[in-house]
């Protein structure tokens, strides 16, 4: 593995009308934890299924029912807090957050306020490179994650004066996982869910589907004048800090930033108004480009927590929590780090590791095989063409098996590197076996040079005031070297080619 | 800590308990005498003692990570005041 050094990035600074003003922003991720079953029933997590299908009683909030945990819950939320490099709390416990709403039968929410499984941990927020080529990143503290349930969902636009409410998502687990105000404007607060939700795919605890809404952020944002965050950080007493404001449930990259740019610009206007700021729940709104007041939440915000009489504590040993660290998949950073020590750039390995399935095809094909060409392949005609198609790499035509043995036949220079492209277009429309299709079209490369140099002598007879003019000018050589391919159907060994070019112009 | 008219008041709603307004005063006194006999345990000295969540020794069940419940949409619904096209319809609510 390769360490990496990184510079950090500057924070986002806004000119306001009479100032600068800096960014401070802080995430309550919620991510859906992959399972089969939910967090206290043995009711299905599965997407899409028909309205309230996929609910228990106990997810209806019936009398009498009672919580059992899903053991697999928890060994994913310590999967993620060892994947986030976090202390694993062995004594956590639940605890209800009370509030009314149709999408939440119990009447609270079983979560973990005062001993949450997972305590403090870290993510390296990668950056793109400064102005020297240097890669920037963000060192992101975790403050923790607890278990908690997820409440239904209602839909407003089905009928003009009800809500519908379908219980399916009720009671499957949320892993929230709360940073630091450390995140230091609009495109750090993306790249934090970016990275996020790389690791938790990674880890195989979250499906990370935000269309779907299994990674959601809160986003926390105040702004402060120059030099205010440094002293916070020094003594980690939030007073340095502005008022904040918390803009509820985002899925979308794109919103993300420009709520955050939106809400920021807001709060500067009141400030340098002379105003200040009411600490308060917001929403984002897309169409208008704007965030305002959930006045109606303002009320819910009196929880009244306390510790669920249903469930005991949850005391998980040593032991188990060891077992899930050995198990545990290559993370992002490592793999990263490996792609480079085998020569590839920050860019190509970055490229290749963002999602997991790329990184598995990408290791398929350069296992045993030179890692360079293979980032090659697979960045440049791979990616182009699944992209042009509009294919996911999970149903790329063209296998990684197929495609290393492209390589294979580039590497023992049996095919040119023309001719290759052609192959991998037969390959990808047609399938079948690089080897193979090679032999069977004819398409191996001359290297010959005896079948070269004759197709070169009789270009050279044919076009005599061609040859004065290159002899003068070496540059020129290029255009024999093209008509040698065209007359060798582009299968003469183009290294092979320039060489005997370069002999006879000379001579 | 005392619980005045007002504070009873609030708890009601958050519970969505209906307390008539005349009975928002006993009710507060309730209140106050519960959290009176609160204050008078909290004398007891308990440093050092581990809070005691269950009578017998037990460890939180579990359950393994399996579907085992659900299909029963029927069920779910039966007691509904109002259900349509598998969904709980209830008053508009939207924020």
């Amino acid at each position: 593995m390769l360490d990496i050094t990184y510079t950090t990035p500057k924070p986002k600074v806004i000119q306001g009308a009479q100032s600068e003003w800096e960014l401070v922003i802080g995430m309550e991720v919620h991510a859906q934890v992959a399972t089969q079953a939910k967090l206290f029933s043995g009711a299905s997590t599965q997407f899409g299924a028909e309205p309230n299908a996929n609910v228990a009683f106990v997810d209806a909030g019936m009398p009498g029912m009672l919580p059992v945990i899903n053991e697999e819950c928890v060994a994913q939320a310590v999967r993620t807090g060892l994947g986030l490099k976090a202390e694993i709390n062995l004594h956590s416990a639940f605890d209800r957050k009370n509030y009314f709403y149709p999408d939440l039968p119990q009447g609270y929410q079983i979560s973990q306020l005062y001993h949450p499984i997972v305590g403090e941990g870290e993510v390296l927020v990668e950056m793109g490179a400064d102005t020297s080529g240097q890669p920037m990143a963000r060192t992101v503290r975790i403050e923790r994650i607890h278990l908690e349930q997820d409440a239904g969902k209602s839909i407003h636009d089905m009928d003009p004066h009800m809500s519908f409410v379908d219980l399916n998502r009720t009671g499957v687990a949320l892993m929230e996982i709360v940073s630091r105000p450390d995140i230091r404007g609009p495109e750090e607060a993306a790249a934090y869910v970016v990275k996020l939700r790389q690791i938790l795919r990674y880890l195989g605890t979250c499906d990370g589907n935000m269309q779907n809404g299994n990674l959601r952020a809160d986003v926390n944002v105040s702004v402060c004048r120059p030099g205010q965050y440094e002293k916070y950080q020094e003594t980690q007493d939030f007073s340095h800090l502005g008022t904040r404001c918390e803009i509820k449930n985002m899925n979308s990259m794109r919103f993300i930033q420009m709520a955050i740019d939106y809400e920021a610009r807001r709060q500067i206007a009141i400030l340098e108004d002379g105003g200040s700021i009411d600490q308060e729940t917001r929403l984002y709104d897309p169409d208008k480009n704007e965030t305002r007041s959930m006045r109606s939440k303002e009320e819910a915000h009196d929880y009244r927590y306390f510790p669920c009489p249903d469930l005991l504590p949850l005391e998980i040993e040593q032991g188990w929590v060891d077992d899930i660290a050995e198990n545990l998949p290559e993370l992002p950073d490592a793999l990263k780090g490996r792609l480079m020590a085998l020569g590839l750039t920050d860019y190509d390995a970055s490229v290749l590791t963002a999602e997991k399935e790329n990184a598995d095809y990408f290791l398929a094909v350069a296992d045993g095989r030179d890692a360079k060409l293979a980032a090659n392949w697979v960045i440049n005609e791979l990616f182009g063409r699944l992209k042009t198609d509009d294919h996911a790499i999970t149903d790329s035509p063209i296998s990684a098996q197929q495609l290393g043995g492209i390589i294979d036949l580039i590497k023992a220079d049996t095919i040119s590197g023309k001719i290759a492209k052609e192959l991998f277009e037969i390959v990808y429309t047609e399938g079948g076996t690089p080897a193979e299709i090679v032999e069977a079209r004819g398409m191996k490369q001359v290297t010959d040079t005896g079948a070269i140099e004759a197709a070169l002598d009789e270009i050279i007879a044919a076009n005599p005031a061609q040859v004065e003019k290159a002899k003068e000018n070496p540059k020129l050589a290029g255009w024999f070297v093209g008509q040698v391919m065209k007359a060798t159907g582009g299968k003469a060994n183009p290294k092979a080619v320039n060489q005997l070019v370069a002999q006879k112009l000379k001579g | 800590m005392s619980i005045d008219t007002e504070t009873a008041r609030r708890v009601a709603k958050l519970a969505r308990i209906a307390v008539e307004e005349d009975r928002l005063p006993a009710l507060a006194e309730e209140f106050n005498a519960i959290l009176g006999f609160i204050e008078q345990l909290q004398e007891v000295d308990v440093e050092g003692v581990e809070p005691m969540v269950s009578v017998t020794p037990m460890r939180l069940p579990r359950r393994e990570d399996a579907v085992t419940d659900g299909n029963q949409q029927d069920k779910v619904l039966s007691n509904a005041p109002d259900a349509r096209e598998g969904f709980f319809a209830v008053p508009k609510v939207v924020e």
